[in-house]
């Protein structure tokens, strides 16, 4: 008999797709969860990290595969698992004793009894003093306290948590961090295991004993790393260094598969099924100016430049992905490089920029070629959008495709390749004189 | 706050869809249903004593009350109805796919022309006769207020954020328990609001719906709406007078005594809060919330109410479905068959009655008296917004005089038009004008205010940086008309333009006919001629005129103010 909490066993799960197809959102996933352990999933966006957590939750159901929580299939939301969400979820015509009070109020139990642990949950976590409170009164990080101590009063096997810092600001995150940390180590939480979604790589070596790395689109674990360190950890240990070094250079590894249809990028765009990254030009000209500039000098350990820019790792990815499939950057080992015509990309005048930005564009994003040579081909140089809307949708999910779309159009339009108006929902060659 | 849309505005696509056309004949063959059988009962109605209603003013206050409590009870029902079909249509896939088109088509079937029919039938089911007059204008005044209700909260539950979803589910509260800690809650400030609209759009209702001649028969109902159609009758000016006076003072009433407390109230349900918007203040609820006695009397049913949102109904929660690919056969066996089974009937009725009485030339009749009421209602819209469009845009943006207008606006948008025709039939008698020109205005009386609502909404949202950069640039006259407020209020005034139309529709049964004592005029148009059939009690050709009106109202909602809503929608959206 294993002593697992959690148990999931060839977990997959698919959407339907607008042609009738299905969508892989999840594939292969196995993962166990053991008394006293925070697991980490730590993945892009479009990773199914948090499609996961739900499937965990009983929210949904998965497509195929078990999970199996304490012996039982998980079917439904099952007692025992709680969940502390990314935007808080409080419900803000109830005050914060009333928020807290809720799941308990559910479980049924006798009124005294209700009142009784929802006001332990509330002192254990800091909110004294706040009971009577509503949550917009509140600031986030006291917001984010309610939504723990809602989950905690239910005295759950399980927490699941949903990125759930990534909406506060960067100390009162620090904070909620440590506390939860302290709480934690010093067994005073009624729960026996964690699992935590983040896209924070910084976050997931601080808190988890246990990090499964998530490919996207499928979400696949790609790696398991186990984090040996003492806790409290300390940002500036080397080791803790190397660990966070360590998974940039695995999150931006090419795929060692050959690129299927509707991979995402941290590849090439292969063909116009590539889903592409939703960037601004502003934003990759401004990436490829701070590699050129000094101290980096062309060649930068990303890490580094996402801490020096301020960007978090999921913001500073779909940059460095789109500037790779554009061939302006190489990135390997998780070191960021200018290319040959990146450096000259920087070197030249607003003019030059969109001539090499146009070359780049048409010769490596195969989407924008096929919409250029599609308005080419017609006589008055007009396409609606839906034509291309509907051939992505063949490959991709319908928000995937606008957003690939939308990237390529905004590329375009820096590049003076194509221009597209939005009131006739058209593509057309011509640019206004 | 702006209103919902009173349409179903759920995407471009196709006008009509199978779902519409069943729902369109659902809509039919109940109509007809209701006709035949009301032609049956018509018989023992004839004998139905007249309830003597007197001018005297001292009878005021009870017919205010009478129609008062006809009013709370339609609303209680309306309530009650919103809760039922609303979350039935919003929470299961299945019945929403037949019940949005149903109300669709439900709603833009005009209440006037329905009543003579609704009262036949509720008087022969009903075991005392009067209390089927009552049941039939409590019915009536239920359909003029029920249906936005409903899309308000149809609306609201498609719109609960996933991650309140989420967590009632996580923490495994019963359906029971989230419909009241959630959905409701959340719903709860667009339901006031449409209820609010719905009470003022109802006094036209109740004006019409206590006194009715159905061929031979007249019932006369007590109330404020009998008494002014007796003071119509009678020629008397001063009882016209108390008559709108007593409904000012009804009007306040309520609105301090339920609607203020309820909109301070419901503030708390508010979800996301405009920074430096004024809390809603009610004296009424800070002496209820402040009195010891009322506290000490509303604990045990507070107790009782939490008590019962706790019991659970259901053991457990129930397997969630695994996510299946969509399958193209659209709808379960069993409910197919019911529906088809209940379209059948419909259409075998609707068929029956086609063919049996409906000539090709009342057809035609009646197609080209709703183009005549159509064109009147165009030029009536046309000419409310070029008037009312400026003056909302005015008023919103100094917020100091909205504050002042807007209780102004909404009681004249409760002021039933029935009321004017005094002034109005004098006017064209002695100046010997045309009743079909001069008769027009009366239609678009009562609705006009909800384009002013909107515009007035609209403009107050106009973000003061927009309107800073316009005074910055020096942006004046007519390019700040065109380039910044206009397109700013154009999502809102669609949304007023949208009821408004609606609503004059529904007027024109009352308004192009106008009677004052012996004086009666009449213009050419679909709503003379319900009105007219529903004196002669000619079922068949009520149905026709009614069939025709709903026909003109969703033709018009699905052709033009839906795609020209989601135009505005999409490309004025601020923020």
């Amino acid at each position: 008999m294993s002593t697992a909490l959690l148990d999931i066993h060839a977990l997959r799960q698919t959407f339907p797709k607008a042609d009738g197809g299905e969508l892989l959102v999840l594939d292969g996933v196995e993962l166990e969860l053991n008394q006293g352990q925070i697991v980490g999933l730590l993945g892009r966006t479009g990773s199914g990290k948090s499609t996961l957590l739900r499937l965990i939750a009983g929210l949904a159901r998965p497509s195929d595969g078990t999970i199996t929580y304490l012996g039982q299939p998980v079917v439904a939301p099952a007692p025992g698992i709680a969940m502390v969400f990314q935007g808080f979820a409080l419900f803000p015509w109830l005050t914060v004793l009333e928020n807290v009070q809720l799941g308990l109020e559910a479980l049924g139990l006798p009124e005294a009894e209700i009142r009784k642990r929802a006001l332990a949950g509330i002192d254990l976590i800091g909110l004294d003093g706040y009971e009577s409170a509503y949550p917009r009164e509140l600031s986030g990080g006291m917001r984010q306290r309610v939504g723990f101590a809602r989950a905690l009063v239910v005295h759950p096997n399980i927490l699941l948590m949903d990125e759930p810092f990534s909406a506060l600001d960067v100390l009162t995150a620090e904070t909620l961090r440590t506390d939860f940390l302290e709480l934690w180590g010093d067994g005073r939480l009624p729960i026996k295991g964690v699992i935590l979604v983040t896209h924070n790589i910084e976050e997931a070596v601080l808190m988890c004993d246990r990090i499964l790395l998530f490919s996207s689109n499928p979400g696949r674990i790609i790696r398991e790393i186990a984090v040996d360190l003492k806790q409290p950890r300390n940002r500036l240990d080397p080791q803790f260094h190397e660990l966070v070094e360590n998974i940039y250079a695995a999150m931006t590894a090419r795929t060692p598969t050959p690129p299927r249809i509707g991979t995402t990028a941290g590849t090439v765009a292969t063909s116009i099924d590539t889903i592409l990254p939703r960037v601004s030009a502003n934003l990759l000209s401004g990436l490829l100016e701070a590699l050129a500039a000094q101290p980096y000098n062309g060649k930068a350990d990303l890490p580094v430049i996402a801490d020096e820019l301020h960007m978090e790792g999921d913001e500073l990815f779909p940059v460095s992905d789109a500037l790779q499939i554009l061939h302006l950057v190489e990135i390997e080992g998780g070191d960021i490089k200018l290319t040959e015509t990146g450096k000259q990309f920087v070197e030249a005048a607003t003019d030059d920029r969109k001539k090499i930005f146009q070359r780049q564009l048409l010769s490596y994003v195969p989407l924008a070629a096929h919409i250029r040579r599609v308005l080419q081909e017609r006589t008055n140089h007009v396409a609606p959008k839906s034509r291309f809307f509907d051939e992505l949708e063949d490959h991709m999910s319908t928000d995937d495709a606008e957003a690939t779309l939308r990237s390529v159009t905004a590329w375009a339009r820096y590049a003076e390749a194509f221009a597209y108006d939005d009131d006739s929902q058209t593509f057309s060659l011509e640019n206004p004189t | 706050m702006r209103l919902n849309v009173p349409i179903s505005v759920a995407g471009w696509g196709r006008f009509f869809t199978r779902w519409d056309v069943v729902a369109v004949l659902l809509v039919l063959g109940l109509l007809v249903f209701l006709a035949e059988a009301s032609r049956h009962l018509l018989q023992p109605l004839a004998e139905l004593q007249r309830e003597p209603v007197s001018l005297d003013p001292a009878n005021l206050p009870e017919y205010a009350a009478r129609t008062t409590l006809r009013m709370l009870i339609a609303m209680a029902l309306s309530l009650l109805f919103t809760f039922t079909y609303a979350t039935l249509a919003a929470k299961n896939k299945q019945a929403e796919r037949l019940l949005v088109p149903l109300l669709d088509i439900l709603q833009s079937v005009p209440i006037l022309g329905f009543i003579s029919i609704t009262v036949v039938f509720f008087m022969a089911l009903a075991p005392g006769r009067v209390l089927g007059a009552e049941f039939a204008a409590i019915f009536a005044i239920f359909t003029s207020q029920a249906w936005n209700m409903a899309f308000s909260f149809y609306q609201s539950l498609r719109t609960v954020p996933t991650e309140l979803v989420e967590a009632s589910r996580n923490f495994r509260l019963s359906p029971w328990m989230s419909f009241w800690r959630v959905d409701v809650p959340f719903a709860m400030p667009q339901l006031i609001w449409n209820m609010m609209m719905s009470m003022s759009g109802s006094w036209f209702f109740v004006v019409a719906s206590e006194a009715i001649s159905v061929g031979n028969t007249t019932i006369t109902l007590p109330g404020v709406g009998s008494y002014i159609a007796l003071a119509i009758e009678h020629q008397d000016l001063t009882a016209v007078g108390y008559a709108i006076a007593t409904m000012l003072i009804v009007i306040l009433i309520y609105d301090q005594l339920l609607f203020r407390p309820l909109v301070a109230w419901a503030d708390r349900f508010r979800f996301e809060q405009e920074p430096g918007m004024q809390p809603p203040h009610s004296w009424v609820l800070d002496v209820l919330r402040r009195s010891r006695l009322v506290d000490r009397l509303t604990r045990p049913f507070a107790s009782f109410w939490r008590r019962l949102l706790i019991a659970r109904w259901s053991k457990g929660a129930e397997p969630v479905k695994r996510k299946a690919p969509t399958r193209h056969g659209w709808i379960t066996f069993q409910w197919a068959a019911i529906v088809t089974a209940v379209v059948a009937v419909a259409l075998w009725q609707v068929a029956r009655f086609v063919i049996q009485d409906i000539t090709l030339s009342d057809a035609a009749t009646v197609l080209l008296l709703g183009l005549a009421t159509l064109s009147r209602i165009v030029v009536l819209i046309a000419l409310a917004s070029v008037i009312w469009v400026p003056i909302g845009v005015w008023v919103g943006t100094r917020p100091r005089v909205a504050n002042l207008v807007q209780p102004i606006a909404q009681f004249l948008a409760a002021f039933p038009a029935n009321l004017l025709f005094p002034i109005a039939v004098s006017a064209i008698v002695v100046l010997k004008l045309n009743p079909n020109i001069w008769l027009s205005p009366l239609m678009i009386l009562g609705t006009q205010w909800y384009i002013l609502f909107n515009v007035v909404a609209g403009a107050g949202a106009i973000p003061a940086e927009l309107r800073a950069v316009g005074a910055n640039f020096r942006v004046r006259g007519w390019l700040w008309w065109r380039r910044i407020a206009l397109p700013a209020v154009l999502p809102y005034y669609v949304t007023g333009a949208i009821t408004a139309s609606g609503g004059s529709w529904n007027a024109s049964i009352v308004a192009e006919v106008a009677s004052w004592g012996n004086e009666h005029l009449e213009a050419q148009g679909l709503g003379a001629y319900i009105a007219r059939q529903t004196e002669a009690g000619d079922f068949h050709r009520i149905v026709l005129g009614i069939a025709a009106m709903s026909l003109f109202v969703v033709l018009i909602n699905r052709t033009f103010w839906r795609p020209l809503y989601l135009y505005a929608e999409r490309k004025f959206r601020l923020g």
